[in-house]
């Protein structure tokens, strides 16, 4: 399956940047969005992919009583989706004040601080 | 030794102070410093003399071979003495220039800074340590001649006198360095033992024009010289510092102190002969046009820092004797003539000698002390500059390969340089009085007492020349030539062809000296290309290119279009990881395991068409809703591959950002085409190429293991040590908790942000 993931991120990736290539404002966001969710998926691939085997510890042992799935990267990208959206929320709720302020979603008309 | 090179550094702390509490006669107090610092030295005399160097040694940072120790022979004493006698009058002398300046005490400080920074510079026995206090001379002689900073100029000529040499700095940086990785060692006294290790070594040629370029533009060698007479804009007490025993002969020292590891080659000897020659000319060339007090003397430093490097680089050991006496006459009779030159401008006003006339009555201890000091740059007997110019002609005589070179442009400079120190000695003092700005009368003794002795030990020194060649040039020449040397300096060395061209030069300098004002209008008419075309152009279209390459870079770079960025740093990134990456690899990657089922596959293309879908779309609700698909397909990507966790809170996460975009996207605009096709498709074909080197990274990384992953210590721990059952959630609130709570302030922080501009918002609109 890590090669199709691979393609997949790969997508995701390509996605993203093409839309935050972009000059609207809005594309830039969902570019962000996608790029999120990108660099979880290739954190979650790298550190291999395990079928039906989460890292939980059933009643009675103290460890997984066999091959279990790497709990460490799946940690640190609960973190990440979380603190991903803190920033996606900011960033949509900045836009918006920003386009109630300029009147523009183009970013090549915010180019000085005082627009 | 330490306290002794250092105690500069903490006077130039205090001597503000000290010089503000103290009051008008400072100057005197201050010079006891330089004047101590002079009777130490001096007190080593006849330790080297007997026993010969002096290693001095504290470990400063011995893990990277870089200690404060301090080489102590006849070179480094040599300047040290220049150092801290000139250095001893130097200080009185500001005193009485300097008298009521607002900024005085800051001057003394940057004074005595730059003081201890040229001792420790010709007293280091490390090579990084030497470099350390040759970069400091550099910063503090900047400070030195943008004194004067609410002028322009000043400021213009300091900022050129530092970057050229700083730019040689750098190169020498490299040169030291490769010399000690060269040798094995940093410390001089075992780098010089054994000069053969340099020359044979592959890195020799490399070493050499680094150095020489450090070295050249220190000490202002053609092209680089054109840096010093804009110098002249210091004060004059920095002036006659700077070009006596300070700053530009830091070259001249690092030459002489290397010459033992690097000298003996073809490329030395024609690459510092033919340099130094040359330089040696155009300094004497252009002083003869020069007017002014200060611009006379400033060429005249030009040609004889020319001087020294040519005789270091003729390397004989006639050579080096003549130029460890010319050194030493050089930098008692400029240092006195600066003085006095600064007496004339600062009594009469002006520094043109056209606009000055008949002095010799009003400033007899002046004219007197200009007369004798020019005498010794003239090089006439019975003063010691005779005894110098002498050895050098013999020198220049007998030196391999170049002697018909350099003794044709030795001989046409002396005339020269005697026309000039005529010019200098006799046309401001005689004639009619002219009219100056300001009043002229003596200076003050603060002012003289340094050109007269100076002047005096000129004289001393020509009538008894076994006194500094028995103290000091012995021993300095031995340390430069690499083996002790017999060193005998009198006046009269019989009649022989060194006495002949010293005939032939004063001969040309008196015919020089009489013509002057025809001499004048000739460089006025016939060479006035010579600032058209001259090294300093050269410097200002280097300086205009240097802002013109800046300009364009940060147009280029810095446009402020967040896509242009994106799209460098994307571009580097792929490039820079694509190189590595198939120049470790190849190009074949390993494919793996593609074992997959036909539920995962849908989920996966399902992500990959909503991310097509999402960036292509014209419809906001098609985004808002293709995105909700890719992030619910990357829920089921974790739920499929044993991350509940991830699955759970990617679902949460994902119907909020949904609910958030729709919210919001539809107060906004609708999609607009921005962009050209082209540009559209330069765009996609970015992202796709980052897009394909992450498919190729990871399929690379894929099954790679570096080393042991600390997972299983944290599943072994998990219940045993945390209690729990779930080893994500252990991770995150037990054995990372310091993360998770500063992931509870991002997320905090940004409410607070959305919360503040939703009120501010609501607040605008009740306005």
């Amino acid at each position: 399956m890590e090669p199709v993931m691979a393609v997949v991120v790969g997508a995701l990736f390509a996605a993203s940047v093409y839309m935050m290539l972009r000059r609207s404002i809005v594309k830039l966001v969902i570019g962000l969005i996608l790029l999120s969710n990108a660099a979880n998926l290739l954190i979650f691939t790298v550190s291999g992919l395990t079928r039906g085997a989460p890292p939980l510890i059933p009643e009675g042992l103290e460890v997984p009583p066999d091959a279990w799935a790497d709990p460490l990267p799946q940690a640190l990208i609960l973190t990440a989706i979380v603190i991903g959206f803190g920033v996606l929320a900011f960033a949509v709720v900045l836009i918006h004040r920003a386009y109630e302020v300029v009147g523009e979603d183009d970013m090549d008309q915010m180019r000085s601080t005082d627009t | 030794m330490l306290i002794a090179v250092l105690s500069g550094f903490i006077l130039a702390a205090a001597s503000p102070w000290l010089a503000r509490s103290v009051g008008d006669k400072a100057g005197w107090l201050l010079a006891l410093l330089p004047a101590a610092l002079f009777v130490y030295f001096l007190g080593f005399v006849p330790t080297v003399n007997e026993s010969g160097a002096q290693v001095i040694h504290y470990p400063w940072i011995p893990a990277l071979d870089v200690n404060l120790s301090f080489l102590v022979d006849g070179l480094s004493l040599l300047f040290a003495l220049l150092i801290s006698g000139i250095g001893t009058f130097i200080i009185i002398y500001a005193g009485g220039y300097l008298h009521g300046h607002p900024h005085l005490p800051r001057f003394y400080a940057i004074m005595f800074a730059f003081m201890a920074s040229m001792l420790g510079l010709v007293l280091s026995n490390n090579l990084i340590t030497l470099f350390v206090f040759w970069e400091l001379t550099s910063i503090t002689s900047y400070l030195l001649m943008g004194f004067n900073h609410e002028d322009k100029n000043a400021r213009w000529c300091a900022l050129q006198g530092l970057l050229v040499t700083v730019a040689g700095g750098l190169a020498l940086m490299a040169g030291l360095i490769m010399i000690g990785v060269a040798a094995g060692s940093f410390e001089l006294n075992e780098i010089l033992t054994d000069g053969d290790v340099l020359r044979d070594h592959p890195w020799y040629i490399g070493i050499v024009l680094l150095v020489l370029a450090g070295c050249f533009t220190k000490s202002a060698q053609v092209p680089t010289h054109f840096w010093l007479p804009n110098a002249m804009v210091a004060p004059t007490p920095v002036s006659a510092f700077l070009h006596s025993a300070t700053m530009v002969k830091a070259g001249v020292y690092l030459l002489a102190r290397l010459n033992p590891g690097l000298g003996g080659t073809d490329l030395w000897l024609y690459a510092l002969g033919i340099v130094g020659a040359l330089t040696m000319f155009t300094g004497s060339f252009m002083a003869l046009r020069s007017t002014g007090v200060k611009a006379v003397l400033a060429y005249t430093t030009i040609m004889a820092l020319g001087t020294l490097v040519m005789l270091i680089g003729i390397g004989t050991e006639g050579a080096i004797i003549a130029a460890m006496a010319f050194l030493l006459a050089h930098a008692l009779y400029k240092a006195a003539l600066f003085m006095l030159a600064g007496a004339l401008d600062h009594e009469t006003g002006t520094k043109d000698m056209l606009k000055m006339g008949g002095l010799r009555q009003l400033m007899p201890i002046t004219f007197l002390a200009s007369c004798v000091a020019a005498l010794s740059l003239a090089g006439l007997p019975p003063l010691f500059g005779f005894i110098g110019k002498e050895l050098m002609f013999a020198a220049t005589a007998g030196a391999p390969g170049l002697a018909f070179f350099t003794t044709v442009l030795a001989v046409a400079s002396a005339m020269m340089i005697a026309g000039m120190a005529a010019v200098f000695a006799i046309r401001p003092f005689t004639g009619t009085l002219k009219e100056t700005p300001k009043k002229p009368h003596e200076a003050p003794p603060s002012m003289l007492a340094g050109p007269v002795v100076l002047a005096g030990l000129g004289l001393l020194f020509g009538l008894m020349g076994f006194i500094p060649a028995a103290a000091i040039v012995q021993s300095a020449v031995a340390a430069v030539h690499g083996a002790p040397v017999e060193v005998q300096l009198y006046l009269w060395h019989g009649i022989n062809l060194p006495l002949m061209l010293s005939i032939l030069a004063i001969a040309g300098g008196v015919v020089l000296f009489l013509r002057w004002e025809r001499v004048l209008a000739f460089y006025r008419e016939r060479l006035g290309f010579i600032d058209r075309f001259g090294a300093e152009r050269g410097y200002e279209k280097a300086m205009e290119g240097l802002v013109w390459i800046a300009e364009w870079q940060t147009r280029v770079l810095q446009s402020g279009y967040l896509r242009r960025y994106l799209t460098i740093t994307v571009l580097s990134t792929v490039v820079l990881t694509g190189w590595t990456f198939f120049g470790h690899t190849g190009s074949s990657v390993p494919l793996g395991e593609v074992g997959f089922t036909f539920y995962e596959f849908a989920v996966a293309a399902l992500v990959v068409a909503g991310a097509i879908v999402a960036s292509v779309t014209s419809s906001r609700i098609g985004a808002a809703a293709t995105l909700g698909m890719v992030g619910f397909g990357v829920a089921l990507i974790y739920v499929m591959f044993s991350a509940p966790d991830l699955g759970i809170t990617q679902i949460m996460i994902e119907t909020l950002t949904v609910i958030l975009l729709v919210l919001v996207l539809f107060r906004l605009p609708g999609f607009l085409k921005l962009s050209s096709p082209t540009d559209r498709i330069k765009d996609a074909a970015t992202a796709c190429s980052l897009g394909a080197l992450m498919t190729i990274l990871i399929l690379a990384v894929n099954g790679v293991t570096v080393t042991d992953p600390i997972s299983d210590q944290l599943t072994a721990w998990s219940y045993t040590e945390a209690q729990g059952r779930n080893i994500v959630n252990v991770i995150l609130v037990d054995f990372r908790a310091l993360d998770t709570l500063g992931e509870l302030f991002v997320v905090g922080l940004a409410a607070i942000g959305v919360y503040a501009m939703i009120r501010f918002r609501a607040e605008d609109r009740r306005q």
